[in-house]
């Protein structure tokens, strides 16, 4: 290699590492507003806003959903399998809102705990299966067989 | 080792003549490969059990998500050619894929954001990897408008290359980002260490339609890089005698 290509190519090296540094530093110091949600259990140690609105996600607890009759209100509990929050929302729920899954809710906690959303998004999970393949690992899970699908 | 018959393949000369012959095999395999992985995934891989037939968008999202990086690299790469080592083919390829990068980056949004509102219950949030991607199609624009605004092409092509450069930093931010923040984006499926958590009636048409789209660039940046490749070597002699040549034709 000629001393000037080596010398461009240790530039361009330079850059591209101090680019990385820097960006890393930069990601580093904004980790906590990085986060797009807060888990239950940062909720109840105190660790986000107590004041301003801010998101809190986690599986929705199963048969904690509630809702009221005649109107689109709904409360539920979620939960990060250490602590839990109840959730109060009024509003149309995305479609893959169901018991047992995960949604990030928007919105401000009231003094007495509970969460008062203004928003339910659900997050979806990173499988994928057909329904069949889905109900024979419930059923292996609960322990009975499985009849063959039809 | 001997450099001498990678530069041959490398001079813009020869990659216009080898490049014209290669170009229309690579297009006919990847209309094959697309017309087989979407009839795949659209009428032959199950409905998913939680998203039904929704899901079915993942075969146009995920394979363009996974080119808006690639390309990306791609163009990073071909610019450090021309930037170090003089390579003017490196810059062509460079600026070749650009926008075809970008286009895939802008589907791969767009895409996403219309399943997002049925699923997620909104078109678009602030998460880590919507917003990495996002920069990542500003990357592509910056460097698509620095090509346009300075009108030297060697000037061009290095202010470009360390734009790409710079912004390779994005890349693992993007692919990471599900990993290292909280997102409302999913974690990843396919590109992890376990095996897949996609059924494999429904994977192979993912992989299927990923080589298609893997071709559809390799296809287009051979054809856009021959217009690159004539517009810089306007003036040289080969060109000439090409065009009279076609001409005489």
């Amino acid at each position: 290699m000629t001393p000037t290509r080596k010398k461009r190519l240790i530039t361009a090296a330079l850059i591209v590492a101090g680019g990385g540094i820097a960006t890393a530093l930069i990601l580093t110091a904004f980790e906590k507003n990085l986060m797009y949600f807060y888990s239950p259990s940062e909720v109840i140690a105190g660790e986000a806003p107590a004041a301003r609105k801010f998101r809190v996600g986690g599986l929705v607890v199963n048969d904690s959903v509630k809702r009221v009759p005649d109107s689109l209100a709904v409360e539920f509990t979620i939960t990060d399998t250490v602590h839990e929050v109840t959730v109060v929302y009024e509003g149309i729920l995305p479609d893959l809102f169901r018991e047992g899954q995960g949604i990030v809710a928007h919105g401000l906690r009231r003094p007495d705990g509970i969460f008062e959303a203004s928003e339910v998004l659900a997050k979806h999970d990173e499988n994928y299966m057909p329904p069949e393949v889905a109900s024979a690992l419930a059923a292996a899970k609960s322990g009975t067989t499985l009849k063959h699908p039809q | 080792m001997d450099f001498s018959r990678l530069h041959k393949y490398a001079s813009p000369m020869h990659f216009y003549s080898w490049s014209l012959a290669v170009a229309p095999w690579l297009g006919i395999a990847c209309a094959v490969l697309f017309v087989v992985g979407l009839a795949g995934g659209l009428f032959y891989a199950p409905p998913d059990y939680q998203q039904g037939e929704s899901f079915r968008i993942i075969y146009v999202h995920v394979p363009s998500a996974w080119m808006s990086l690639f390309i990306y690299m791609v163009m990073a790469g071909a610019g450090a050619l021309g930037l170090i080592w003089h390579v003017k083919l490196g810059d062509m390829i460079a600026r070749a894929s650009a926008p075809v990068g970008a286009w895939f980056t802008f589907l791969a949004l767009a895409t996403g954001s219309l399943w997002g509102k049925p699923m997620w219950g909104t078109y678009w949030v602030w998460d880590a990897r919507l917003t990495s991607e996002l920069i990542l199609l500003f990357l592509y624009l910056g460097y698509i408008a620095l090509q346009g605004a300075i009108e030297d092409r060697r000037t061009a092509a290095r202010a470009g290359a360390i734009l790409a450069l710079v912004g390779t930093v994005n890349i693992p931010i993007v692919h990471y980002s599900v990993e290292w923040w909280n997102t409302l984006h999913q974690g990843p499926t396919v590109t992890k260490f376990d095996a897949p958590s996609i059924d494999t009636s429904m994977l192979i048409p993912l992989l299927v339609m990923s080589l298609a789209y893997t071709l559809y660039f390799c296809t287009i940046v051979l054809v856009r890089t021959r217009c690159e490749i004539l517009e810089f070597e306007r003036n040289t002699t080969w060109v000439k005698q090409r065009a009279a040549g076609v001409n005489a034709v």
